[in-house]
């Protein structure tokens, strides 16, 4: 099968783009002779009786988000407060995918702006993230798959995203070690190959941002709880922890996994269904896969992170819960499927595996923006695709913040839209789950 | 591996189960307001704790209520719709 694109050409696939992330200043520390060690955030102090800001969650987003106040609007009395320590959440358990290939319009500009953001974090820090261009591929097995492919890439290059479909010749030169036979079980049909899919170290993304943050100004308080949102009037005015009340200016809840528990403290119902989603990784390998690989059809996506291990993941239990424990239905689910693409992993020893709590939305988008509550600010409903947009979250959610209007970019995902029947139906938004 | 006991058929292992969310109890159509409709068909309570919520045997097609502890992952009590409307009507 070969397919072609609108001109009736073969398509040849982009290459990813060389991101040369801030060589000088690495450099000049490599060659430094006392490797000087710096204090990258704020020692722990004693909570001020008031913050302008007080953000609920030291995840990458809550940490982005105080960094945009400080850096761009001036607003540096904030207070991030998590009840655990600084990205322990599910900025720890994300499995690090960057990408933009959405299908609608609304998902696509947004996450078009958070891989650009991103493609410049290390150099904005100084602060090495390990953002790595490797592309990303999702597999058709079937006819239905290849017609939405063609859709995703004709909205994706209409928009100004690297998308465009492959035939699986294209696929063998990608991915040298992926399975592409007639005889498969699920034969590959084709791809959308996305030249722009990336990943990067998930940690070092909040650490950089809190880094920033605290350089400027803001306090991180971990092992800091908030027990309850206290309102008064219809507007919020401050947090309980157990290290006492704190008044609030406003307040942001950016805690992944646990949105609909803390926006209850607020009073606030969601639409959210909070699933644990499992990934495992197997032992260290020499470097075999460039790109990411999915697969929505065998329900699994992989790749090999820069140590070697091969990072697999996509199992959405069945049921929702708020808990992160292992099943073996959902291992033998992951390893029968990556075994259906890379039959060489059969002897691999599974090195870790962990879950973490995605909060679904009905429509796959996410919630951000104003909430019934006055100055009280949603960044919610993250499920699975929390970590691509957590630079063009800081972004848009310290604008929403500052002028207390949210910027375009984020409009159409107001938890409003559920009141008007105006979903963002984003059938791109997980690459493996569902 | 996890069972679950079906009020219609006894213990099944989970698989054989679909998950049907919370149970809400659905509000009148004939006087029910738009935003009130829109709450009832997609928002949740989402508890982190004790919930009630549906099940269904899928090779029966049994539908059914379960209590569940959503942070323990334990299954309290499954109990049929008729069995629930009962204990409420009990408890006044």
């Amino acid at each position: 099968m070969m397919l072609r694109g609108r001109d009736g050409c073969k398509l040849i696939a982009e290459k990813p783009k060389n991101y040369n992330a801030m060589p000088f200043g690495l450099l000049k520390y490599g060659l430094s002779k006392e490797y000087p060690a710096h204090q990258h955030f704020t020692p722990k102090t004693d909570l001020k009786p008031h913050y302008d800001v007080v953000i609920i969650g030291a995840g990458g987003h809550g940490t982005a988000i105080a960094y945009h106040l400080a850096k761009h609007h001036g607003i540096r009395n904030v207070a991030v407060l998590d009840k655990g320590y600084l990205g322990g959440g599910n900025t720890a358990r994300n499995t690090a995918v960057i990408r933009s290939n959405y299908l609608t319009e609304e998902g696509v500009n947004f996450y078009r702006e958070s891989v650009k953001l991103y493609q410049n974090l290390s150099n904005e820090f100084g602060y090495n993230i390990m953002f790595e261009n490797r592309g990303q591929l999702t597999l058709a097995h079937s006819d239905a798959a290849i017609r939405s492919f063609r859709w995703r890439a004709e909205v994706n290059q209409h928009l100004g995203v690297r998308s465009e479909l492959v035939d699986p010749q294209m696929i063998r030169e990608l991915v040298p070690n992926l399975r592409v036979q007639d005889d498969a079980r699920f034969p590959i049909l084709g791809g959308l190959w996305h030249a722009d899919g990336a990943t990067a170290r998930h940690d070092a993304v909040a650490w950089g941002y809190a880094k920033g943050a605290c350089e400027r100004g803001v306090e991180l308080h971990q092992c800091t709880e908030v027990t309850d949102v206290r309102i008064s009037n219809g507007r919020v005015v401050g947090v309980e922890t157990p290290r006492g009340y704190v008044e609030a200016g406003c307040v942001v809840q950016a805690v992944a996994g646990m949105s609909s528990v803390v926006a209850e403290m607020a009073g606030i119902k969601l639409p959210i269904h909070s699933y644990p989603l499992q990934a495992m990784v197997t032992q260290p390998y020499k470097p075999l896969l460039e790109p990411h690989v999915s697969s929505p059809h065998v329900h699994v996506y992989v790749h090999q992170t820069s140590r070697g291990e091969f990072v697999i993941g996509g199992g959405s239990d069945p049921y929702a819960l708020y808990n992160t424990r292992a099943t073996l239905e959902q291992k033998e689910s992951l390893a029968s499927a990556v075994l259906e693409l890379f039959p060489f992993l059969a002897q691999a020893k599974m090195l870790r595996q962990w879950a973490g709590v995605t909060d679904m939305t009905p429509d796959y988008s996410p919630i951000m923006g104003l909430s019934p509550v006055d100055n009280y600010y949603l960044d919610a409903g993250w499920g699975t695709w929390g970590f691509k947009a957590t630079p063009i979250c800081g972004q848009t959610m310290a604008e929403l913040v500052a002028t207390g209007r949210a910027p375009e970019l984020i409009t159409p995902f107001a938890l409003d839209r559920f009141y008007d029947f105006r979903q963002v139906n984003e059938a791109g938004a997980t690459a493996a789950s569902h | 591996m996890k069972l679950l006991n079906c009020p219609l058929n006894g213990p099944r292992n989970i698989t054989e189960f679909s998950y049907g969310g919370e149970y809400h109890p659905q509000p009148d159509d004939q006087t029910t307001d738009a935003n009130a409709w829109a709450e009832y068909v997609f928002f949740h309570h989402n508890k982190a704790g004790l919930v009630l919520e549906w099940w269904c045997h899928t090779p029966s097609s049994f539908w059914f209520l379960a209590e569940r502890n959503t942070l323990t992952d334990e299954v309290i009590n499954t109990l049929t719709l008729a069995e629930f409307k009962l204990r409420e009507a009990s408890r006044g």
